[in-house]
Order: structure tokens, then sequence, then C-alpha cells
């Protein structure tokens, strides 16, 4: 049978890839929206092993949730990318500063 | 090595890899495609994990809802890729040294006896993963669920009203106008006096080429 670590150290590899993109892709909004929901894939498989592993139901009912609340996000998140780059005409975040001081 | 373990790393090897695609992809459509390959294996992981119906809402979802409206925003968007692509180069070891760390940390903790155990012979289910899950969650999960729809209802309102724009001086139908109007204001009688001059202009003609005549 598979160790329940191998499934931990793969999500936890998945994370860190998504944080090492969001750190080397930090102009692109697409790009980091995108590393925001491999982070979230990441956290869901770590629900959906502990829950098969303690064979309690729940952990699969928050990966529902969660997926519900990422479809939300990304919705809105793209929302709000459209209204930039309609403003802006660029969605490069270095020149998103209008709030500056 | 058997083969559940081989298929296990099989799939794991795909998804890191694709996500390592989708961090160095120049070319964002490539990155959202990345993106969907690695959502497809980690959905063939938890179908390993016994999470039938979650893989399969993972497809739907995800790769069927998600990723089709990210590559629709990507290809309605005019995008320059290689002014954003400029930095990536000079952030890389940051971002490579903040990785490797996390991953060292987790592995070390991981690695103890606390989770280095099998998981455990899968037993016979009663029912299977679907009406389990519907079972708990329309029952201890109820309120959560609703809140959840309500999230939902949130979410389409506001992606409506962020990305809805009116913009003046565009021509177009307005249907309730054209409906409701009536005869009077597109039909205009005009009364005009000219029937009776040219009567006397012919009568004048008529005369003329009499007298001609004569």
């Amino acid at each position: 049978m598979i160790p329940l670590s191998h499934f931990l150290i793969l999500g936890a590899i998945l994370f860190s890839i998504a944080v090492a993109g969001i750190f080397i892709n930090r102009k692109n909004m697409i790009i980091l929206l995108m590393c925001i929901e491999l982070m979230l894939l990441a956290v869901n498989l770590n629900f959906i092993a502990f829950s098969h592993y303690l064979g309690d139901m729940s952990g699969q009912v928050f990966v529902f949730f969660i997926l519900t609340v990422a479809a939300a996000e990304a919705a809105i998140g793209l929302a709000i990318l459209i209204t930039v780059f309609r403003n802006r005409r660029t969605i490069n975040v270095q020149e998103l500063d209008q709030m500056k001081g | 090595m058997t083969l559940e373990l081989f298929i296990f790393y099989l799939f794991a090897v795909i998804t890191l890899s694709s996500a390592v695609g989708v961090v160095t992809a120049r070319n964002p459509v490539y990155a959202a495609l990345f993106l969907i390959l690695a959502f497809f294996t980690s959905a063939a992981t938890w179908v390993l994990l016994e999470a039938e119906f979650l893989g399969v809402v993972l497809v739907l979802v995800y790769v069927g809802a998600v990723m089709v409206l990210f590559l629709f925003v990507i290809m309605m968007l005019d995008i320059k890729i290689d002014t954003l692509k400029e930095g990536m180069v000079r952030y890389l070891p940051l971002g490579l040294v903040v990785a490797v760390t996390v991953v060292a940390e987790m592995i070390f903790v991981m690695k103890s006896s606390t989770f280095d155990r099998a998981i455990p012979e899968p037993t016979p289910l009663s029912t299977n993963n679907t009406k389990a899950l519907g079972e708990i969650l329309y029952t201890e999960y109820m309120y959560p669920f609703e809140i959840a729809a309500v999230i939902l209802v949130v979410a389409i309102i506001a992606a409506i009203s962020l990305t809805l724009r009116r913009r003046e001086g565009v021509k177009k139908q307005n249907q309730s106008e054209q409906v409701k109007t009536k005869k009077s204001d597109r039909l205009r009688v005009v009364k005009m006096g000219s029937e009776q001059r040219t009567e006397k202009r012919m009568e004048e003609r008529v005369e003329q080429q009499t007298g001609d005549r004569t």
C-alpha cells in the first residue's frame, strides 16, 4: 500500500512549486492566479489523503467547500483582471501603483 | 513495487512536471494548458484515494469551467508577453531558495513516524463514495452547504457587476420603445395645396396651345 507520507510530500512539493511561481512570475497577474489555484490543489490533496487515512468523510466535505470557494475566487479574480486591463491597458502588477502615495 | 505504487509515482511525476510547466511557461496559454494537465492527473490521484466523486467534480468544474474561463480571458486580453517575463531570472534564486526550504521542512516533518504509515487496507464500503458524501453533506453540513450556495450567488453578481459597462454614444435598439410606438409617432399626413395650382397651369397651357393654332 502507498504510505500516507507519499501523498503529503506530493502536496508539499506542489505547494512549494506554486510559491516559487509567485516569486518568479511577479509581473503576470494571470500566472499569479494560476499559482493560487495550484496551492489550493495541494491543500485539497492533503485533505483527501487524511480523510482516506482516518476513514472520515468530513475531509472530503471540506474539499467540496474549498472547490466552491476557489471557483468563486477565480471568477471574481478574472473579472477584476478584465476591469484592470480595461482601465490601465496592462496586467503588469508592478505598473499598478495608482494607490501609491 | 506494487502496481498501485507505480501508478501513484506516474501520476505524481506528471503532476509535478506540469506544475513546473505552469510556473515557467513563457506563454500564458501554455501555462493554462499545463494547469489543465495538473488538474487532470490530480483527479486521478484523488480517485486512487477513493474520492471518486471529488475527482469527477475536479475534472468537470475545474477543467470544464474554470480553466475555460482562464483561457477565455487570456485570449480576450491583448497581453504583451515579452515585457511580462522581464525579471524572471532575477527572482529565480530567491524563489528556488524559498521553495526548497519549504519542501525540505515539510519532508523532514512528514518522514517522522507519525505520518510515515501505510494507509489502511480499503474496507469494503457499505455504500459508494458519492452516496456517503451526499448523506453527510445534506445532514451534518447542511448550513455550510447553503452558505456555499450564497457565496456562489455573490460571486455571480460580483463578476457581472464588475465587468458590466455602459458606453456612451453607442447606437443600439431599444426594444420597449419600439413596441410602444403608435401610428402618430411614425406617420405624418401633410396637406399640400399644389394640386389646384397644377390644374390652373394645365388650363393655361391648353389655352396657350389653342391660341397658337388659331
